[in-house]
């Protein structure tokens, strides 16, 4: 270890084998109450063709054994509550506690979507208030909550545009899709039915609005954009963009995944945008677990909410709400039950703790990132020089004279105790370096990061070798993915039974 | 405010580092007219203890203090307090999708334990790391089929959950695909005769689900022969996990599409939950979603990372097998520690309680005059019912003696307005299927 490596030492972490290498029949970690009903028969309720014994190499362990290897797991991981967590475009800020309480509140987690709805107005009143706070955020009219994940929220958006232009008459061909676009926008695009046009960027990674104008024909249905873009610059001229979209009867999709460099500062709606999808497991800090489970909700405006997709939260009389099922222009279901429900709630917690004050967390979030690029200016290439907002991309021209590329510097960021940022995106930016710091980082974890961003630049130039060859000090070196993916091995099997394998 | 870690002069300092005279010279790039000039109108900001108390009296407002015969797609099972203490760490709830393996391998391996057990679990040679529930697994199950086969048509049960159903009609209706419905016989299960008439070569996939939508259970073989008979696949959605603790698995199939909330996850108002694609090793290149693989680092040492990326939207864009990027790997790692816990003979305890209570809970009901099992094919832990009146103000009575009735299939089934799909699992009392039976019998003796 580098005396240069503040924030990370070494220490001693627990080996583990799979939990099915631990098995050993006759044990178990869970006990039943008693059957309180007569035994039933299973071959005799089931019939012996649709019997099974057991399920062969489930594991059969007891509670401690359980508990301590997915506690030695978990030490392999790093997480936000270890420290930053840089991954641009992915907000990673603190997930709060009270949030992950209250989604198992007795009353909330027990609820069970089909039961009446008078005995519902607990979980549908939670969905209204969401709504109505995430319609003020972003100042659109309508919203619909049903959507799993950012990019179910996506072709949601998407398949609404669709049910418009095709209740004009005509659905239209295309989706303009910028070149910058994170690669959702165009795999939904193609689930929504639409071809994709990629659109190039201007010299300053802005949308080439000139060429936008010669691009908007009758055949295209949206433009899909990122605001800010993955570059983390504003795009300056959406109005306009908007407006050239407009005028030819186009919509204008935003893809909501940056809205924490605008929360509380501007709002989607008001410059033009028709539909866009929230990431709550980015803005909003509900934790992204691993990799899920996330929610996508889309807002939009006015002209889009005859289509939302099913079910349909609705205020009846007295105040009463209810979920309705059926409308006639509605592009249908695009989930079973109401939305991520669990993901919702700690939205809706995390926006109460803030209120309006949500807007201290998109200036913090702007603060970090501008404070970063203001110290690694210089240290790293700057591909792009309009102002940042909540994240800032470098490239690796500088290292790459050495021979180190932006993989190598973020695998050596981990032996200084960080998460790397985002590597593989956006495209258009060889050797990206995206660094989104989030509100969540204190001055001194900043500074932390900007010393080891600084003294692992320092490495490329001095001992290259070292940056290439990191991590150094996790449990696992660089990992053969090729070989995993040429052979791959997606299960644990059981050994065959020795006498064979002394064959 | 409590989650913000900075002091109003560490502010002042960081600007005056950038160079920067207020905070508003960071946003100088979003024109002025269309910043916003006042405090959003948002409720807040609340204390810690506010938001509890907030989130307890929206508690209040649901259903405490009734018993329930829902199923339907999302049970009530128990659950080990040790899930939650797991998927509570914060190495795991914090921790991002893990592409940066080095630094990942507690999530990478339990991905690679949950694809395991899933395998188990259906008889399936692959399972992917999770989609976003059963009625999306199912539709991308069924998309999936539409790759292999480079065919259109798609012949879905109508025994199918009706909410997967038109999940899949949503997504199928831009991608080119055709659905058609193929009825159920008198004991609840597919109408075979159907499904041959309408077995033709452009068909796809052939899907269904068991235990079905009725509860009863399909058998597949023979449903499988006939779909391959004519190159098509056979896709097969479980709604209800917990029944392969005792059911043979759906082996025949070529995809399997799982609801796994039952592994774990709370009911939750409907989500979150995990959904499971499951596959034989030949199809796995037209799967959706995240893979963890089994590798080697340079030293040698066994360590897992996400594999087969090529087939996903980051690499392959528009050429991609799904656009799913962010899936529901805390809930599959809830279903992994859960089903740990459980193991072999807790699992196929749990499977058996489920049924005795099911058993119970049916003959109870039957010594009722009017009442009478719907369908006669075995079932586990669902059943239909016919009764002589509309199941609707049947339910209004119940809800009047604290007890959410069986689900009404009325809704979805037109022809079916004096059926319901009653569920018990495990964590139904016997008092409570006594005293259910009690007030449905007094429910009939009221007059019209």
């Amino acid at each position: 270890m580098t005396d240069k490596i503040k924030k990370a030492t070494r220490h001693t972490n627990q080996n583990e084998g799979l939990i099915f290498e631990k098995s050993s029949h006759g044990k178990r970690a869970f006990e039943l109450p008693p059957l309180d009903v007569p035994a039933a028969d299973p071959t005799k309720s089931l019939g012996a063709n649709h019997r099974r014994g057991g399920v062969e190499g489930f594991p059969e362990v007891s509670e401690i054994e359980v508990i301590r290897h997915f506690t030695r797991l978990s030490t392999w991981n790093y997480a936000i509550d270890l420290g930053m967590y840089p991954l641009g475009s992915c907000t990673m800020k603190y997930n709060p506690r009270v949030n992950e309480f209250v989604a198992r509140l007795d009353g909330i987690a027990t609820e069970h979507p089909y039961q009446p709805q008078e005995l519902s107005q607990g979980c549908l009143k939670i969905l209204q208030l969401l709504e109505k706070c995430l319609l003020e955020i972003t100042g659109m009219d309508a919203i619909t909550l049903q959507p799993a994940a950012g990019a179910q929220g996506e072709m949601t958006g998407l398949l609404l545009i669709r049910a418009y232009h095709g209740k004009n008459g005509n659905p239209r061909k295309k989706v303009l899709i910028p070149d910058s676009a994170h690669g959702t926008n165009p795999a939904t695009a193609v689930i929504a039915g639409y071809e994709v046009e990629n659109i190039k960027s201007e010299s300053h990674g802005q949308i080439d609005v000139d060429k936008l104008r010669d691009l908007v024909t009758p055949d295209v249905a949206a433009l899909m954009i990122t605001n800010p873009s993955t570059l983390g610059i504003f795009e300056e001229r959406i109005p306009e963009i908007a407006r050239i979209l407009h005028d030819k009867g186009a919509l204008l999709y935003m893809d909501g995944a940056n809205m924490n460099a605008l929360t509380g500062i501007t709002r989607p709606g008001d410059l033009g945008v028709d539909v866009m999808h929230l990431n709550l497991h980015k803005t909003f800090s509900t934790p992204h677990g691993g990799g899920g489970p996330g929610a996508g909700p889309v807002a939009m405006k006015k002209i889009l909410e005859p289509f939302r997709p099913v079910p349909i939260l609705v205020e009846k009389e007295a105040g009463r709400l209810a979920l309705e099922q059926i409308r006639p222009d509605s592009i249908g279901r695009v989930k079973a039950f109401s939305g991520n429900f669990g993901v919702l709630v700690r939205a809706l917690a995390y926006i109460l703790a803030y209120g309006p004050g949500v807007r201290q967390a998109t200036e913090d979030a702007v603060l970090n990132a501008n404070y970063i690029r203001k110290h690694l200016e210089g240290v790293f290439d700057l591909p792009y020089s309009l102002p940042s907002m909540h994240e800032v991309v470098f490239s690796d021209a500088l290292q790459k004279k050495n021979g180190v590329n932006t993989m190598d510097i973020a695998k050596r960021l981990i032996d200084y105790g960080f998460h790397p940022y985002t590597t593989a995106f956006p495209l258009i930016v060889p050797g990206a370096l995206m660094i989104e710091p989030t509100e969540s980082e204190s001055r001194e974890e900043c500074d932390l990061f900007i010393d080891a961003m600084r003294s692992i630049a320092e490495e490329a130039a001095t001992n290259p070798e070292l940056v290439k060859t990191a991590p150094h000090t996790t449990r696992v070196r660089r990992l053969d993915e090729v070989g995993a993916a040429r052979k791959p091995i997606l299960r644990w099997k059981p050994l065959p039974a020795r006498s064979e394998a002394a064959d | 405010m409590r989650y913000l870690p900075k002091s109003p002069a560490e502010r002042q300092d960081m600007l005056a580092a950038i160079g920067a005279k207020s905070i508003d010279e960071l946003f100088s790039s979003i024109p002025e007219r269309y910043r916003l000039r006042e405090a959003l109108n948002l409720p807040g900001p609340l204390s810690e203890t506010e938001v509890i108390d907030f989130f307890k009296a929206r508690a209040a407002e649901n259903s405490g203090g009734y018993a329930s015969f829902l199923g339907a797609g999302v049970y009530n099972h128990l659950r080990s307090v040790v899930t939650d203490a797991i998927i509570q760490r914060g190495e795991f709830l914090t921790s991002y999708t893990p592409y940066q393996a080095e630094i990942t391998q507690g999530t990478l391996q339990a991905i690679f334990e949950f694809q395991t057990l899933m395998c188990q679990l259906t008889g399936q040679e692959v399972a992917n790391a999770s989609m976003y529930d059963g009625s999306t697994a199912t539709t991308e199950a069924v998309l999936m089929a539409e790759r292999l086969t480079g065919r259109s048509r798609i012949l879905v049960a109508r025994s199918v959950h009706p909410e997967y159903r038109d999940v899949l009609k949503t997504y199928a209706k831009n991608s080119g695909l055709q659905v058609e419905e193929i009825g159920y016989g008198p004991s609840g299960t597919l109408d075979q005769k159907a499904l041959q008439a309408a077995l033709k070569d452009d068909v796809a996939a052939v899907v269904v689900q068991s235990p079905n939508f009725f509860g009863v259970i399909e058998s597949l073989p023979p449903l499988a022969d006939a779909a391959h008979a004519s190159g098509a696949l056979l896709v097969t959605a479980i709604t209800e996990g917990v029944s392969l603790g005792l059911l043979r698995p759906p082996a025949e199939a070529d995809i399997v599409a799982m609801e796994a909330q039952s592994f774990g996850m709370a009911p939750s108002y409907g989500g979150p939950f995990a959904g499971v694609i499951a596959s034989r090793d030949k199809f796995v290149r037209q799967m959706p979603g995240r893979l963890a693989g089994q590798t080697t680092d340079s030293e040698g040492r066994r360590g897992f990372v996400l594999t087969l990326a090529t087939r996903e939207q980051h690499i392959r864009r528009e050429k991609a097998t799904s656009n799913i990027c962010t899936n529901q790997a805390l809930c599959a790692l809830a279903a992994t520690v859960h089903l740990t816990l459980l193991g072999k003979e807790g699992l196929r305890e749990m499977a058996h309680q489920n049924l005795s209570k099911a058993q119970f809970a049916l003959a109870e009901l039957e010594k009722i005059p009017g009442v009478r099992r719907a369908f006669d094919a075995p079932f586990f832990n669902e059943f239909t019912i016919e009764l002589p009146r509309s199941v609707k103000i049947i339910n209004a009575y119940l809800l009047r003696e604290k007890i959410i009735g069986p689900f009404v299939l009325g809704t979805a089934y037109p022809e079916l307005t004096k059926h319901a799909l009653v569920c018990v699992t495990e964590t139904t009392s016997r008092a409570e299927i006594e005293r259910f039976a009690a007030a449905l019998r007094r429910a009939l003796e009221q007059p019209i």
